[in-house]
């Protein structure tokens, strides 16, 4: 069983990996479609960039984004010994 | 269904991959010979049926968890799948590919929000309410907050959101149903109802779990196949999908010169278009950011609400495996989401680009009137060409079409052959059929177990809750097959609107109920009430009541309003009263960390 002072270091990692993955989302839902105008001046492999970003970039990016933290947060429930 | 069939899902899923993938050879074979499009398209659309309503009868079940929660024994790739079927709905399937052809950027604030919001769903929600061992939705906000009114008011939110969902996908399978089996409209409703019980009915969430897996192999197929097959055969490269950056310029060109956007049409017909708004460009300033990025919010927090999809993560054996799963999920949507824009753009570019040969903006009506497909689709009503200005060439603003036609026709335009339109319909009608089981079965699982169950009968035996819950199935079913065979179409088109719904009521009682140890049943109770009433006012007062949106927050979008009037409430009135117990505190802290036994029993 782990230990109180274990489950307090988890949690506080938890909520930072939670933290810096909200972080990211929001760049990619809210921040970068803020400026789809702007960025369709843009060409990126022949797309104009912020429709590029709308149909695949983003959606690329929350996939990546997704077996990143999960991944770390696996790691992060093996060493503080909460794993199930 | 014991470890043995667990071990043996590879080897089942990929013969019954194959299996579909000989039946389809099977099918182009019996095209070379002479067998009418219509008889393909009722076999392929039986035969599916037919191997979902297997899958459900050997999935029949007596026990309580392998009713409610598949036994908790799914492993995350098939939960992946599963939960893809049961997210994308004959909507994502059928309309949205249109969405895009008709609505251009804009609308592609769909893809973002329906991607995104699987990132709240794994880092906020669902191995958190795994770890808890709930059957339902209304079963955390009960337990978590405590007494039957936060309970209750759960299953309200619940019941709403998840109805106008479903009669909407009852009215899809009913589309689908009627125009492959050659029945009319009505009948194929009660048809399509017939399908999605056979596989909910005897065996619950085991039995949705194991067809929503078979159906999304299918429906994945169905999408790809025809998309890869034109892409390769007009040279648009291997993997369409990376290569339709110079098709979305080209396009940009040929709207200039059709004057896309400033050719508006002059007449009208019921339920058609005419393309009026750019592909890629997008409208300049905050407002139109502020348009797009809020309906983004409300799909993303709605997406993390709804509790068809949330119940899905509570069927795998660890918390680890719900995370998995999330992930899973996000990654077989994904294939079918990007995807989309680019069917859009080829089916776009194939209609406009007068140096193809499917071209027909600039030719002459007479000709176009010719072609087979304008003539089979005008048949049905699903496209209409006028020559508004009598010049005898078609213009942009002279061609309508519904925006279904982008998935349905697209075969047909590019001249495949028929036994692939057949098999769009068998995938539309996957797609149709797994979103509604997940979310008849939200619905009915909820009324059994929470407010059946848990506030009238506590004392009730297994077998009476099982029946129950069959009996709620049935009624819930037949309500919705009947709302959908009257063709409201207020109602139909409002798919979107139970993300709304959803979000409002339960968003921030469900985030908080694991955020924050100090939100309790006063201030769940109101971020329920308040949210849902305060969105559901809204959206009568923008949509019905002729009212002004408020910021440029329309119907779509009421969740917005709804969501901040519910946290508000919510954390307010958790403030200015007393703080959660001990033992509450102590069952938020359980929840945190994925070692240790689940709050709720195993059976409960």
């Amino acid at each position: 069983m782990a230990s109180s002072q274990n489950k307090a270091t988890h949690w506080q990692r938890t909520r930072n990996l939670t933290f810096v993955t909200l972080a990211i989302w929001f760049f990619f839902s809210f921040f970068v479609h803020w400026f789809g105008a702007e960025l369709n001046t843009v060409s990126f492999m022949g797309f104009p960039l912020g429709f590029y970003m709308a149909a695949q970039g983003s959606p690329i990016a929350f996939v990546i984004l997704l077996f990143w933290s999960t991944r770390r947060q696996e790691a992060i429930d093996q060493e503080c010994g909460v794993a199930e | 269904m014991e470890k043995g069939f667990i071990n043996n899902l590879p080897r089942i899923y990929g013969l019954y991959t194959g299996g579909f993938l000989g039946f389809i050879a099977l099918m182009a074979v019996l095209e070379q010979f002479g067998v009418p499009a219509d008889v393909l398209g009722i076999l392929f659309v039986t035969f599916t049926i037919a191997i979902y309503a297997a899958i459900g009868w050997l999935s029949r079940t007596m026990q309580v968890d392998a009713y409610y929660v598949a036994g908790r024994e799914v492993p995350p790739l098939y939960n992946g799948m599963a939960t893809a079927a049961d997210w994308m709905s004959g909507a994502s399937f059928v309309a949205m590919a249109g969405g895009i052809y008709f609505g251009g950027y804009g609308y592609l604030a769909f893809i973002v929000g329906w991607t995104g919001g699987y990132v709240l769903v794994n880092s906020l929600l669902a191995p958190y309410l795994r770890k808890f061992g709930c059957y339902t939705v209304p079963d955390f906000i009960g337990t978590r907050y405590g007494g039957n009114t936060a309970r209750l008011l759960a299953v309200i939110v619940l019941v709403v959101a998840s109805f106008t969902y479903v009669t909407a996908q009852i009215n899809a399978t009913g589309t689908i149903a009627a125009r492959a089996l050659q029945i009319s409209f009505e009948v194929g409703v009660w048809f399509g109802l017939l399908g999605i019980l056979l596989c909910s009915m005897l065996g619950g969430m085991r039995a949705v779990t194991w067809t929503q897996v078979a159906q999304y192999i299918v429906l994945i197929i169905a999408y790809l196949v025809p998309v890869f097959w034109m892409s390769n055969a007009q040279d648009f490269g291997l993997i369409p999908q990376f290569s339709y950056g110079g098709a979305v310029e080209r396009i940009g060109e040929l709207e200039a010169a059709a004057g896309v956007g400033q050719l508006m049409p002059s007449e009208s017909f019921v339920g058609l278009r005419a393309l009026t708004t750019p592909h890629a460009a997008a409208s300049e300033g905050a407002f139109a950011s502020w348009q797009f990025v809020t309906l983004v919010m409300v799909l993303m927090c709605g997406t993390a609400s709804l509790p068809h999809i949330l119940m899905r993560y509570f069927t795998t054996p660890s918390v680890r495996d719900a995370r998995r799963s999330v992930v899973y999920s996000l990654f077989f949507i994904f294939l079918l989401y990007f995807t989309a824009p680019a069917l859009a753009t080829f089916t776009k570019l194939q209609i406009m680009d007068p140096n193809l040969a499917t071209g027909i903006i600039g030719k002459s009506i007479a000709d176009v009137q010719s072609l087979e497909w304008i003539q089979k689709w005008s048949n049905v009503g699903f496209l209409a060409i006028s020559d508004s200005n009598s010049n005898g060439l078609l213009e942009i603003n002279e061609f309508f079409m519904r925006g279904d036609i982008v998935v349905l026709a697209t075969p047909e335009i590019a001249g495949l052959p028929y036994v692939i339109s057949g098999l769009v319909a068998a995938g539309g009608m996957a797609a149709a059929m797994s979103t509604a089981d997940g979310l008849l079965l939200a619905i009915a699982n909820a009324l059994s177990h929470d407010l059946y169950y848990k506030i009238i009968d506590p004392e009730a035996d297994t077998r009476t809750r099982l029946i129950v819950a069959r009996i709620l199935l049935l009624i819930i079913g037949a309500g919705g097959a009947l709302v959908a065979s009257l063709q409201l179409s207020s109602i139909l088109g409002a798919v979107a609107w139970a993300f709304s719904f959803a979000c409002s009521g339960l968003f921030f009682p469900l985030v908080l109920g694991v955020w924050w140890k100090r939100a309790n049943r006063q201030g769940a109770i109101a971020g329920m009430a308040i949210g849902f009433l305060a969105g559901s006012y809204y959206l009568y007062h923008v949509r019905f009541a002729g009212g002004t949106p408020l910021l440029g927050l329309d119907h779509l979008r009421f969740g917005i309003v709804g969501m901040a009037a519910s946290l508000v409430a919510m954390v307010g009135v958790s403030l200015a009263t007393e703080e959660p117990d001990a033992e509450t505190q102590a069952m938020v802290d359980a929840i945190r960390i994925p070692g240790g036994d689940t709050v709720l029993d195993q059976t409960h």
